[in-house]
């Protein structure tokens, strides 16, 4: 769970994880104000199967298909790549074609997104 | 307040019709299991004279204008001024900023407001690789002192009082804005405004950071005595609350909070050897205003009334104006949804209409779009309409302190300022605000009561209309504001000219004393004020104070 | 896909950073070809100093491991750094969030920072960590750092697996009555008192000096470790002290000791010998 850039808002980002751990999920917590180098770093020390992207600021479109190109350029790019916040609905589709798996918009119940993980994310065998 | 004998029967009749209540159908058909507010706090069926028998209207609620100011700071409150019709405005480059802020001016908008964009409030350059994306998307990009000046062009400053939502850089926006009046010819003295300069809060909150608690706070005090001591109009802090409800706190974890934080910086100015008298008069505050009607006028009293003691009793101060809370009031981004927009328009009328009604000096109302984005000009201006038709239309602004005497409000106001100043003894016991930041203790209640609420909301315990209840599938279409991004190249490009333009060893000289003065003691504005007067940018100002204080990181409390 | 086990080898002892945590990953997640590239790994084990610090939860020990890697870097050293946080009992999950204190490391190529959590494992550290640190140790660091979260008795396993252990303390959290009930001051190698600017400390420094005989007691718990004990002790001893006192078991001692075989495999073969698979009711 990372949240990428300048933006500070975090109180989605922290309710999600919480979700997560309550629906037996493992959530390394990346903190604030990080790049899309140490978010692809992190994940790629605690090798995870996902990678959640939190913005409210609206510096996404650079930041969310960074991250999924540097993922990429190390050999990663079997982790997934979901995005969460407030995005402008014309945004969303290039955000998709640029990589993200999938959008989650304000007003998500926590159960869609955590219920998504587990239909659309490959458990390791 | 009331004599016992009256009280004795309103008693005895009191509980004969809760019993009627209970037995009849009335409880049986109550429509939900629980009553409470937004915050989970639990409300009864009625409230009589019963639920405020120990208030004395002399020592607890009062007069406007009189200790312990429940009703009002000011003596005519807005039978003599209405409250500033103050828009939060800011995007894109400082020229479209500047167009906006005289859009607002011509529709009636009483003062500036200005919205930052992340690099600026974060202390960095548009050319740094930090900034890369964010340009202008939430906010007006600063990044010189030229920006500051087309920032407002035409605007006039000497007339209309200017705020500005900025936070560890404050010292360095306050100080562009100082000299850009004063090459306008306006003096500091003739200068009024609010920089928010709330760092406490920002540690719990709204987390824009530079550098570590201890010298953000000597930088805090810094500005509180050169405002004290040279620009006597402007509010040098906005102790914040609103950030801290947007976190997700609870109405009186914003009001215990959001004073324990004004304690803390009195005791930092008093620390320094200021006379309490000479600087609380500039304090302000900054308050959330929230979905839950009653809760937040109760909350707004409250405020008042506590600050006053504090002041009073426990800083001893001598001047009535020293005790006055002051406050600045926006509605709760948090309570707006992206899907139907436009019930947005009245979520925020009643947020306003509960600021108005709780004695609030200024309002800024949330436009219809900003789930989805900026505003547009239309919806801030409709946001804007909505506290004209409040002040003009409604009647809510005829008499001041409507409410008081509600037993509902009296007992809610008695109830959040006891629980209040629960939290400030337990944080008292902590040593204080700071301590208790870095124990994490506000961040964790914090986000504790944020998960509450967010599990509530999915287990249909609160509802959201348009979201848990009465969604539709329809998109209802918004025309929103769109950031270009070519801004962020145009922004770069208009910096490095004035970095071009300028005297390279008048600026190393200045930041290097910058640098000295910032290792002592010393009074750090003067030298920022002179580094901005030879077009330092706004990093690289703030770059001397990250190498000398260090840079501060989340710590990642969840 | 499945590389081949020397492969695996290879990278994991170049520091390919990707085949080091996949590996943690399937040691964690009890893949059973773990196992056998880890019996790989073990010849290439044994050169990195380990040092384990534990306390409770916020007394400052991700903060304390942050300088640590800062000052080691600082004399050239690589770091491995593993943060055990504990799995939420009633969910089973876990949010791991000690990496965010060692941000300013993130991006340097000689610190390899990873979190695992217990998964139920009570001991703080579980057979996962102690493989894992040894998947570092492969990879050439000098240094491990193993923060775990302990408290009780239960929480000081990592004392057997580190060369060195770090318990951090902090004045008037409480939690030092139950660490000296625990026992936990016995195991230590270092103590560090934190926020030693707490008005707490003297009290502090005067349970330090304290005979480590006061105990404090929550019956509950006592009962219940005493109990656990008792039984675990019983079962154990019967096969145990068989097994440690038999020739093959020197035997397989000397081997490892000159690497010839690893202690992987040794147990494989000593366990084999006596427990049939499956219990019988």
């Amino acid at each position: 769970m990372a949240k990428p850039g300048l933006d500070g808002h975090d109180r989605g980002a922290r309710i999600i994880a919480r979700a997560y751990r309550d629906a037996g999920f493992e959530v390394v917590y990346s903190g604030l104000h990080q790049t899309p180098e140490e978010i692809v770093q992190a994940a790629i020390q605690e090798d995870v199967d996902m990678v959640g992207l939190s913005s409210l600021a609206g510096a996404h479109m650079y930041l969310f298909p960074r991250v999924v190109e540097l993922l990429k350029e190390k050999g990663a790019d079997d982790i997934v790549v979901c995005g969460g916040g407030i995005f402008p609905e014309e945004d969303i589709p290039k955000l998709k074609k640029a990589g993200i798996k999938e959008i989650f918009t304000p007003g998500t119940p926590l159960k869609e997104v955590v219920g998504w993980v587990e239909e659309h994310v490959e458990p390791r065998q | 307040m009331f004599k016992k004998g009256i009280m004795e029967k309103i008693s005895a009749d009191a509980k004969i019709w809760q019993r009627l209540y209970q037995e009849s159908d009335a409880k049986n058909t109550e429509r939900l299991e629980r009553f409470s507010t937004v915050s989970d706090r639990p409300v009864k069926n009625l409230y009589t004279p019963l639920d405020i028998a120990d208030l004395d209207y002399s020592r607890d609620i009062g007069f406007p204008n009189q200790y312990p100011f429940t009703r009002g700071v000011q003596p005519t409150m807005y039978r003599g001024r209405l409250w500033t019709m103050r828009m939060f405005a800011g995007l894109g480059t400082a020229k479209d900023t500047n167009k906006r802020f005289h859009l607002l001016v011509n529709e009636g908008q009483t003062g500036l407001s200005t919205a930052f964009d992340m690099p600026t409030l974060m202390g960095y350059d548009t050319d740094s690789p930090k900034a890369r994306g964010e340009c202008g998307r939430c906010g007006v990009a600063i990044d010189t002192l030229n920006d500051m000046e087309v920032l407002f062009e035409g605007l006039p400053i000497d007339k209309i009082t200017t705020s500005m939502t900025i936070n560890p850089p404050a010292p360095v926006l306050w100080a562009m804005y100082i000299a850009m009046a004063e090459k306008r010819g306006i003096s500091r003295q003739m200068i009024g405004g609010t920089i928010q300069n709330d760092m406490l809060k920002e540690f719990i909150a709204q987390k824009t950071f530079m550098l570590p608690p201890k010298p953000s706070m000597r930088l805090i005090t810094d500005t509180i005595e050169f405002g004290t001591n040279e620009v006597p109009r402007w509010n040098t802090i906005s102790i914040s609350g609103y950030h801290i409800r947007e976190a997700g706190s609870t109405a009186v974890q914003e009001l215990a909070f959001t004073l324990a934080d004004g304690i803390a910086y009195v005791e930092a100015a008093l620390e320094r050897g200021l006379e309490i008298d000479s600087f609380a008069p500039r304090l302000s505050f900054f308050f959330n205003s929230h979905l839950d009607f009653f809760e937040e006028i109760a909350k707004f009293r409250a405020a008042r009334r506590m600050w006053a003691r504090i002041m009073k009793e426990r800083f001893k101060a001598k001047d009535e104006r020293s005790m006055w809370l002051r406050f600045h009031t926006q509605t709760a981004g948090c309570s707006l949804t992206a899907q139907q927009p436009y019930n947005n328009v009245v979520r925020t009328a009643l947020e306003a209409l509960a600021a108005v009604l709780g004695g609030t000096q200024s309002l800024h109302t949330n436009s219809l779009d900003e789930v989805l984005a900026l505003p547009t000009e239309e919806a801030a201006t409709i946001a804007l309409r909505t506290q004209q038709i409040i002040a003009e239309e409604s009647g809510a602004a005829n008499t001041m302190d409507p409410l008081a005497g509600s037993y509902f409000v009296e007992h809610l106001t008695n109830e959040l300022e006891e629980e209040a100043f629960a939290y400030i003894d337990k944080i008292d016991d902590m040593g204080g605000m700071v301590a208790a930041i870095e124990r994490n203790y506000p961040q964790m209640e914090i986000a504790d009561a944020a998960y509450k609420y967010q599990t509530q909301i999915d287990r249909l315990e609160k509802t959201v209309v348009g979201v848990n209840k009465y969604a539709t599938e329809d998109e209802v279409p918004v025309d929103i504001l769109h950031i270009d991004q070519e801004l962020e190249r145009q922004q770069i490009e208009r910096a490095n000219q004035v970095k071009e333009r300028r005297n390279k060893r008048e600026i190393a000289a200045a930041l290097d004393r910058l640098g000295e003065a910032a290792q002592g003691h010393e009074n750090l504005m003067p030298f920022i004020i002179d580094a901005v007067n030879a077009s330092a940018t706004e990093q690289e100002i703030c770059d001397v104070f990250r190498d000398i204080f260090g840079t501060y990181r989340d710590p990642g409390v969840y | 896909m499945r590389s081949d086990t020397s492969q695996i080898t290879e990278k994991v002892t170049s520091g390919d950073v990707r085949a080091a945590a996949k590996l943690i990953r399937d040691i964690d997640d009890k893949v059973p070809e773990a196992r056998e590239y880890l019996k790989d790994l073990y010849p290439f084990t044994g050169r990195a100093y380990v040092i384990g610090i534990t306390g409770s939860p916020g007394v400052g020990k991700s903060t304390l491991v942050d300088q640590m890697v800062a000052h080691l870097r600082g004399n050239g050293k690589t770091v491995g750094v593993l943060a055990v946080d504990p799995t939420s009992p009633f969910s089973g999950g876990a949010i791991l969030g000690d990496r965010v204190r060692m941000q300013r490391h993130s991006m340097d190529e000689g610190v390899f920072i990873r979190s695992m959590a217990t998964r139920g494992h009570f001991g703080g550290l579980t057979q996962s960590t102690r493989s894992a640190i040894d998947v570092l140790d492969a990879m050439g660091k000098d240094y491990i750092l193993v923060e775990t979260v302990g408290v009780g008795q239960d929480e000081i396993d990592i004392v057997q697996s580190a060369h060195t252990t770090i318990i951090v303390l902090v004045p008037g959290m409480g939690d030092d009555i139950q660490a000296l009930k625990a026992g936990i001051l016995e195991v230590g190698d270092i103590f560090v008192v934190n926020k030693a600017d707490r008005e707490q400390i003297e009290n502090h420094r005067r349970f330090l000096q304290a005979s480590p005989e006061r105990t404090f007691t929550l019956q509950r718990e006592k009962a219940k470790n005493d109990l656990i004990e008792m039984v675990k002790d019983r079962i154990i001893n019967e096969i145990l002290a068989d097994i440690v006192n038999s020739g093959e078991f020197e035997e397989a001692l000397a081997s490892i000791l000159e690497k010839r075989l690893d202690p992987y495999t040794a147990c494989d073969t000593i366990i084999s010998k006596r427990v049939k698979t499956g219990m019988s009711k």
